[in-house]
């Protein structure tokens, strides 16, 4: 079982002198995030999110399928993400690591427990046919702060995501293929977004949002906050890791506030600019 | 590692612990979320460094739960190993709140857990600092305020509770300790035999 080589002494104390000093490794500021690049691909629902070099593919494909018998009204939604060890060396199939139990259920927090997508809206019949949308996540690219990447893509994808319209007249159902009728939109109750800051063992250092791979590996511990544009907190995560004041994370909650809306800006205008070059609307 | 110990959390959740009995399966990701969560909590606060290259295990078996089973493994743990005279840097007191409305909510069952947005908050009472927040439903951000500075000053009440408890049994264990057989210091092998050697004159 091979260990990654921990990062050596010269490199551990020259981003932790960097970081006294407010300055980061690759030039940005303390509270700045790297921009996301949002690359769509021919099919709806697929999408390609790059922050920085950690690059996360999420796709989003459904199918018809009878609900359980003990919610008959809504639609089913699973995630399946696994990391596999094209991400980074770190990572080895089939054996999950910490890391990425805490990434498979932050992201089942974000975004199925969040209730991000409407699940009534995805009931065709009650009892017989719902919607059952899968989310899957592959992780193209580790530099550091996977998660932040990893909702951010599972999240434009549903977004992105155009569903066959389904007609319901009395017990017959049709459904019609997307050259007939344009494909319907997810009803989305919110939109999530999920931001990393890492705390380093020096309580002086300030937190640094969005770490790359070595900041993430010397952190002393993560702080991880969802929340939407609307000032809604939908998951806040700090397992462990160094000790903070309540007031710290008050404030790191501000924070994100102010970058959530930044998001979802910078979400809303590349899925307008996709949208406006494809041509899914029939005439 | 060769200059601290490892601390494995292995939990375990009885079918029987809920209204309805559910066996679940070992690979479950909530369960070992649990696990690695409280141990995450633990690794700062456990002075691992006095233990190189050993294991520290806390096995965490849920007998009943009613709400708050992050909050009751923590402060279990907590115990645990205060109990079994491991070095620890600080108590660590956990407590969930929730907000109905506006009125604000400590010590949640399932019940409530179940409908209203709450979150679960471990503090380190001498320094007053949260090691741990952990909350998974969706709440506003000014109501979060409200509601986490509540749940770290009821860490320090639960902090009473802890020490209260644990000097009543260290007083227990001491006084039991005292009322034992007496233990005379053992003299040398020579005196023994010459008490011997007295014992049979008579």
């Amino acid at each position: 079982m091979p260990r990654p080589p921990s990062p050596s002494i010269p490199e551990k104390e020259f981003l932790f002198n960097a970081l006294k000093q407010s300055l980061r490794l690759d030039g940005r500021q303390a509270l700045e995030m790297r921009t996301p690049t949002l690359t769509f691909g021919p099919d709806l629902g697929w999408v390609e999110c790059s922050l920085g070099k950690t690059r996360v593919i999420a796709q989003v494909d459904g199918k018809m399928v009878k609900p359980p018998p003990e919610r008959p009204l809504e639609g089913l939604i699973t995630i399946h993400s696994e990391i596999s060890p094209m991400a980074s060396t770190e990572y080895e199939p089939g054996r999950p690591s910490d890391e990425e139990v805490t990434m498979t259920r932050m992201l089942d927090k974000v975004i199925r427990r969040s209730d991000a997508v409407d699940k009534e809206s995805l009931c065709i019949q009650a009892g017989q046919r719902v919607w059952h949308l899968r989310l899957t996540i592959h992780c193209l690219a580790d530099a550091g702060n996977l998660l932040d990447c990893a909702c951010l893509a599972g999240i434009v994808a549903f977004k992105h995501f155009r569903r066959p319209e389904v007609e319901v007249v009395g017990d017959e159902v049709t459904i019609h293929h997307p050259s007939e009728r344009a494909p319907v939109p997810l009803s989305m109750h919110h939109t999530p977004f999920c931001l990393t800051f890492a705390y380093f063992p020096d309580t002086s250092t300030p937190p640094v949002l969005d770490p790359t791979h070595l900041e993430q590996r010397l952190s002393a511990g993560l702080l991880s906050v969802a929340l939407n544009a609307q000032r809604e907190l939908c998951v806040v995560q700090k397992a462990g890791g160094v000790p903070l004041d309540p007031d710290e994370i008050l404030r790191v909650v501000d924070v994100a506030v102010i970058k959530a809306k930044e998001l979802d800006k910078i979400v809303e205008e590349r899925l307008k600019e996709d949208f406006a070059g494809r041509n899914i609307e029939v005439q | 590692m060769h200059d601290r110990a490892l601390i494995n959390v292995e939990v375990n959740i009885v079918p029987f612990s809920t209204g309805e009995r559910r066996k679940r399966s070992r690979g479950d990701k909530r369960i070992l979320e649990l696990g690695s969560t409280i141990k995450s909590t633990f690794e700062p606060v456990v002075q691992t460094s006095l233990y190189p290259r050993s294991e520290i295990d806390i096995f965490v078996h849920v007998l009943q739960q009613d709400g708050g089973l992050l909050q009751a493994s923590i402060n279990a743990s907590t115990l645990a190993l205060i109990s079994a005279g491991i070095p620890l840097h600080d108590f660590v007191c956990a407590v969930t709140g929730g907000v109905h409305s506006t009125a604000p909510m400590l010590d949640l069952t399932t019940l409530e857990e179940n409908d209203i947005p709450h979150v679960t908050v471990a503090v380190m009472p001498k320094t007053k600092k949260v090691t741990l927040v952990t909350m998974e439903t969706r709440l506003h951000v000014d109501r979060f305020g409200d509601i986490f500075k509540l749940a770290c000053e009821a860490g320090q009440v639960i902090h009473k509770e802890m020490k209260r408890a644990v000097s009543e049994r260290t007083q227990k264990l001491v006084t039991a300790m005292e009322m034992g057989p007496r233990v005379v210091p053992s003299a040398d092998v020579g005196d023994r035999d010459a008490m011997i050697d007295d014992l049979n004159d008579y």
